[in-house]
């Protein structure tokens, strides 16, 4: 991926249909030019883990993916030994009359690469593009883990030494932030907060992504969802959902915005029962009359 | 600017980042100048993102950030740093110190250490002599009821309690006797027996402390409870390993957590005091709840959590939306108790709206009137995960009596 400045990263990003402000495109340009990894934090649904999809197929890469939840390990995240392999060349060795050398066994022939060790050794003329998604997913213990990998792009395995990247992949953390993540996993990374759009963006977001959808529909979901950010919800819709949206509407060949279809297909942006029961009917109308005022 | 000048500028910028409590180190600084190698400095929006990425890892930070920047890059001339560094550290604190209304004159809740100290130094044969029976009467003594002297020795004794609560399995493995097959260790264990796996090696899951989540009432119809339960809420979170996350209420909710982490017991509740607005206002405990429910919760709650709310029950607001409230939060916690003073007299029945609406959701009702009650607060935390607690019905809650 040749990028020569922040225009540049906002101009390829857009090819990809992700429309990326200012300072985001500040924070991918400089994780690129400075090899560090980006740490993005933002609601559900705001376009976090989009932007890895997009920068591995800028870079012309299969994204490497890590989903995080609680008690995830070395064995499911870095590296681990394939068992069968050596159960059967212990055996073998039996058959030939030859003692097994325990070296040979915790070879590099029997270890088993997962997504961190993937990332580290697919990483050569272009780097590799590793997301390492929902980090506050994953307990403490695991972020311990993460420390050597995003500081120095290297994996130490105990039997074989450390293993480097040729060249450092990129690499993009994301967060819903339902918890705080350590400061020394933050400290390594370049921080963006990524906030909701504003309506001009998130509407060129919408006409990027669902080009099919009539102009005057796309216009009036984007502006509903607006003003439904300002309402006190359980639950506030991102992005995605007004990209949802718009396309289920499209499906149900809606060319406008009115009362009874946002009744019938309000689920599709709220996704907590005492949200909808709270915006159907009345203030939904009131909301639909703002937003086709805006 | 030449180099040397922007250079200079970048390494003061990052101390006053620094003593604003910015996670800012003169190496990141460094980190910073090589990142404005690659940027076009002359654009100000970029040369405003590159600082940020950099010097900011929250987002509650980014505020701050931006004061101080606009105040340094933009608006100040170079040379009245000093002037500047006072202002920067006004934005931080601008509140006014509100301490709550005292108990008493002679009350020493928020009373300063030197007189502590010097009190523990006079008096150190007294502290080991005291009686059992001085200590029995006071253990049952109401906290409402006590004098200043008494409230002195109950907050000595509260700090005695010692407290644990249940714990949960995570779902992190370790060796250990358990239902898990650890294939590593197997393998390298039977390398001998020609592939023959004579023995297993097993794992079985880590156990955690459940974390704890405590909302405490400060409005006027506790006001006599207030103080001590805040000592009550120090020792409570200095006493627990895992992370205790703490608000009070009375017409809004504060977080509190990270005022009571300070070492010190005054300076922290010097700092509570500070930090909350509305000492002995109203009471809106659905209000207060439904604000946890919607910006804290998804936050601080993390999986198999405890949590304790403290009021009285007496609520001015509506019971319709405490009892939605009150079961949305139910929903997110492991074990729900509520600690009210007022069950320490055996005439009490909670009949207020208030409690009436909030008591079906609740696991555990106890008292939290004397230090006796605390004390079996205290054991029954403890015996959350034994199995040995008893676990309530929907809307039935478990009524701790006091003794």
């Amino acid at each position: 991926m040749n990028i020569t400045s922040i225009d540049d990263v906002q101009t390829q990003l857009e090819k990809q249909t992700y429309i990326a402000d200012r300072g985001l495109a500040t924070a991918i340009y400089l994780a690129l030019k400075l090899q560090r990894p980006l740490f993005l934090e933002g609601e559900a649904g705001v376009g976090k883990t989009e932007i890895a999809k997009v920068l591995a197929a800028l870079a012309g890469r299969d994204l490497i993916r890590l989903q995080c939840y609680e008690g995830l390990d070395v064995s499911q995240a870095i590296y681990e030994w394939n068992y069968t392999r050596q159960m059967l060349h212990i055996r073998m060795a039996e058959a030939q009359g030859d003692r097994v050398d325990e070296g040979e066994l915790f070879g590099r022939d029997f270890l088993l690469s997962r997504p961190l060790l993937h990332a580290i050794e697919t990483s050569d003329d272009t780097p590799s593009v590793l997301l390492i998604d929902e980090v506050d997913r994953s307990d403490e213990e695991f972020e311990a883990f993460l420390l050597e990998m995003l500081s120095d792009f290297q994996v130490t395995i105990p039997e074989i030494g450390t293993i480097k990247a040729q060249t450092p992949p990129i690499v993009i953390l994301t967060s819903n932030r339902t918890r705080e993540v350590h400061d020394a996993l933050k400290r390594r990374c370049l921080y963006y907060w990524i906030d909701y759009p504003t309506f001009e963006k998130e509407l060129a977001i919408v006409q990027a992504k669902v080009p099919t959808a009539a102009a005057d529909l796309s216009r009036q979901v984007t502006a509903f969802i607006q003003e439904l950010r300002d309402e006190d919800l359980y639950k506030i819709p991102g992005i995605a959902e007004t990209i949802d949206w718009v396309t289920a509407l499209v499906a149900l060949d809606q060319t406008e915005l009115d009362e009874n279809v946002i009744d019938e297909t309000l689920g599709v942006v709220l996704k907590y029962q005492d949200d909808v029961v709270d915006v159907r009917g009345g203030k939904a109308r009131d909301i639909l009359m703002r937003a086709k005022a805006r | 600017m030449s180099d040397g000048y922007l250079l200079k500028n970048l390494l003061l910028f990052g101390r006053i980042l620094h003593e604003l409590g910015l996670d800012v180190s003169p190496g990141r600084m460094v980190d910073v100048v090589n990142a404005l190698a690659v940027v076009d400095v002359g654009r100000p929006t970029d040369f405003y993102y590159t600082l940020r990425s950099l010097c900011v890892h929250k987002r509650e930070q980014i505020p701050l950030f931006d004061v101080a920047f606009d105040h340094f890059w933009r608006k100040e001339e170079r040379g009245v740093e000093l002037n500047l560094r006072d202002n920067l550290t006004n934005v931080q604190k601008p509140k006014p110190i509100v301490v709550p209304p005292a108990l008493d004159p002679e009350s020493e809740v928020f009373g300063n250490d030197a007189d502590d100290e010097k009190d523990e130094e006079e008096q150190p044969v007294i502290e080991v002599t005291r009686t059992f029976s001085a200590n029995e009467q006071l253990r049952t003594k109401d906290f409402g009821e006590m004098s200043a002297a008494e409230l002195h020795d109950v907050k000595r004794l509260m700090a005695q309690l010692i407290w644990q609560l249940g714990q949960r399995r995570t779902r992190r493995l370790q060796p250990g006797r358990g239902d898990y097959l650890d294939m590593r260790r197997t393998v390298r264990a039977n390398m001998r027996n020609s592939g023959e796996l004579l023995s297993l090696s097993w794992r079985r899951p880590k156990i955690k402390p459940r974390p704890l989540i405590i909302l405490a009432d400060i409005s006027g119809s506790m006001e006599q409870y207030t103080r001590l339960l805040l000592h009550f809420l120090y020792s409570l979170t200095e006493g627990l390993d895992q992370r205790v996350e703490v608000f009070v209420f009375s017409t809004r909710l504060t977080r509190i957590t990270r005022q009571l982490r300070n070492r010190n017991v005054d300076a922290a509740l010097a700092e509570v005091a500070t930090a909350v607005p509305d000492w002995s206002g109203g009471t809106r405990i659905g209000d207060a709840l439904r604000k946890f429910n919607y910006t804290w919760a998804r936050r601080v709650l993390r999986g198999g959590a405890v949590g304790i709310i403290i009021s009285d029950g007496w609520d001015r607001g509506e019971p319709a939306l405490l009892s939605t409230e009150m079961a949305r939060l139910n929903r997110l916690l492991h074990r729900f108790v509520w600690l009210n003073p007022l069950l320490g007299s055996q005439e009490y029945e909670p009949l207020t709206r208030g409690m009436v609406a909030a008591l079906p959701h609740v696991d555990d009702f106890l008292p939290v009137h004397n230090l006796a009650s605390l004390e079996d607060l205290a054991v029954h935390l403890a015996l959350l995960d034994s199995g040995q607690a008893r676990r309530k019905r929907q809307g039935a809650a478990f009524v701790g009596r006091p003794r």
